[in-house]
């Protein structure tokens, strides 16, 4: 934690010390956004999916099957799609992270960065940490709405729903903080991701098996990190702020 | 201005309880290849970091061109760093660029050069090391010898006063191993820059060495030119250069324990 602490305050540092290379942020961003899309576009859909499917079991015996796409619209936007997505990403692009910030450092790339006066916490971390803040809300937008197409499947093509019911439903039970405190979290988790991404590529030892050891735990934290961070925002916007 | 490039007093470095420099005076003069030779985990690598100022000793003094280094702040280091090259053991390339992007990277790093000057010191950079034409490729196609070679023109980029080898012939086979250790005398002659290069490999020690000097737990325990290192009466150094398995460094060292790298 306390490494962790250093580390961010390092990033936020070398953030605002010039020269500036965009491009950098860039490939990165790249890197994360178009190539997680599909499979937590794949996540979103199918929790929705199945979000209307298990409700209907209940809903439908209280004849409340109305209010389905109401609870799907403000569980995904307020806790599922932030929290799948950034498990998503944290398997995905945090190991990633891990095993080449990793393998850089077995190889002696970080030190070659050292040694041509070049931080290696400006180099490699800062990009993938406001690449992974930008990108994860950008991935859990779409997660929201692809995830509620999901329900909308369900419930139009198998309750009987009306379309336009469906949509009217959703737009009356959604408010606007509920997307804004799902996005958020997933600032935060983002941040996590990269922190504790880069954080275990940094302090690999050990060569390649070394490297294999940093990748798991890097995910097992971040995971871990995430749920516990999620159960503190929700806490927080509940009791404090009464959302 | 000091007649010594570097000067390492009193040296200690430790992982742990493993004292891997203990007590190591070394002098480098201006403009002279200087050889470390000793034994794979002896702390060769270590040396040349604690140089370049990657590794912290906990104990000694350390002056390149007369300014004491181990206590310096990293803004200061890095001007030092600018005006050094570290050529790594296994190249160390930056896998994410190219050959090209490899050999500039610290140009475009920090300076706001002309594209084409930077084209130019890249192309006469590669040139330098014989790879022209081969700029485009990525570093994961080059061979063993070519990554050494793309390490040294990524070295001499910056125009480096001073260049350290982390083991250059090293891993490579015997005529790329003899084409590395002419390399590094052209640099030499050309530039006119001083080397520390350190190896276990006595025939480049002999080839490339003005001066010579042997690490040994901890300690450099002979420094000379080849000549003197040849024909030295120091068992320790005796057995190393002749490569024999029987002598004092077999008996004071388990060989189970010789893992080091
Ligand atoms: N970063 C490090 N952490 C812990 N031990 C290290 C580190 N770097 C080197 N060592 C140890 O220092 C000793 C010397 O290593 P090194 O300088 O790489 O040897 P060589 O002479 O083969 O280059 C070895 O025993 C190695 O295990
Ligand atoms: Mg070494």
């Amino acid at each position: 934690m306390g490494a962790l602490s250093i580390l961010f305050g390092q990033t936020l540092y070398w953030s605002f010390v010039p020269p500036f290379k965009g491009d950098r942020f860039l490939v990165q961003a790249k890197k994360i956004g178009p190539e997680s899309f599909i499979i937590s576009s794949l996540v979103g859909f199918f929790i929705g999916m199945i979000m209307a499917l298990q409700m209907a079991y209940l809903m439908l015996q209280l004849s409340a099957e109305i209010y389905i796409p109401n609870v799907i619209a403000v569980s995904l936007t307020r806790e599922l799609a932030p929290v799948l997505t950034a498990l998503v990403v944290a398997g995905r692009v945090g190991a990633g992270i891990t095993a080449e910030v990793g393998s850089m450092v077995v190889t002696e790339q970080v030190d070659a960065l050292k040694a041509f006066a070049v931080n290696p916490v400006k180099f490699l971390v800062v990009p993938r940490f406001w690449a992974l803040v930008i990108m994860l809300p950008v991935l859990t937008i779409f997660a929201d709405l692809i995830g509620i197409f999901g329900g909308f499947v369900i419930c139009v093509l198998k309750l009987g729903i009306n379309a336009t019911l469906f949509v009217n439903m959703v737009l009356e039970a959604l408010l606007v903080k509920d997307v804004v405190t799902g996005l958020i979290k997933s600032v935060f988790f983002g941040i996590i991701i990269a922190l504790v991404g880069c954080y275990h590529g940094l302090t690999v030892k050990g060569g390649a098996e070394g490297v294999g050891r940093a990748t798991t735990k890097s995910v097992v934290t971040s995971f871990i990190f995430i749920i516990i961070t999620d159960c503190l925002f929700t806490v927080m916007f509940y009791f404090i702020f009464n959302t | 201005m000091p007649e010594n490039k570097i000067e390492i007093k009193n040296l200690y470095v430790s992982f742990g309880s493993n004292q891997v420099i203990n007590n190591l005076d070394l002098i480098v003069r201006k403009g002279e290849t200087k050889v470390v030779i000793g034994r794979s985990g002896v702390g060769k690598s270590v040396l040349l970091k604690c140089i370049v100022g990657i590794l912290k000793p906990d104990q000694g003094s350390i002056k390149i061109d007369g300014v004491e280094v181990t206590d310096l702040k990293e803004k200061d280091y890095n001007k030092l760093r600018m005006k050094m090259g570290m050529v790594f053991q296994g190249g160390a390339l930056f896998d994410s660029m190219t050959v090209e992007e490899n050999v500039t990277f610290v140009l475009n790093e920090f300076f706001n050069f002309d594209p084409r000057v930077v084209y130019d010191r890249m192309k006469e950079s590669l040139a330098m090391v014989g790879l022209q034409g081969l700029g485009r490729l990525s570093p994961a196609k080059l061979s063993g010898g070519m990554k050494k070679r793309v390490g040294i023109a990524r070295a001499l980029c910056m125009e480096p006063e001073l260049i350290l080898y982390d083991e250059p012939t090293d891993e490579v086979d015997p005529v790329t191993g003899d084409s590395l250790t002419n390399l590094i005398n052209k640099l030499r002659d050309k530039l006119n820059v001083t080397s520390v290069v350190v190896t276990h490999d006595m025939s480049a020690a002999y080839k490339v060495g003005d001066n010579i000097a042997m690490l040994y737990r901890g300690k450099v325990i002979a420094d000379g030119t080849p000549e003197e290192i040849r024909n030295t009466h120091h068992p320790v150094v005796q057995q190393f250069v002749n490569g024999k398995a029987r002598g004092p460094i077999m008996d004071d060292e388990n060989l189970l324990l010789d893992y080091g790298v």
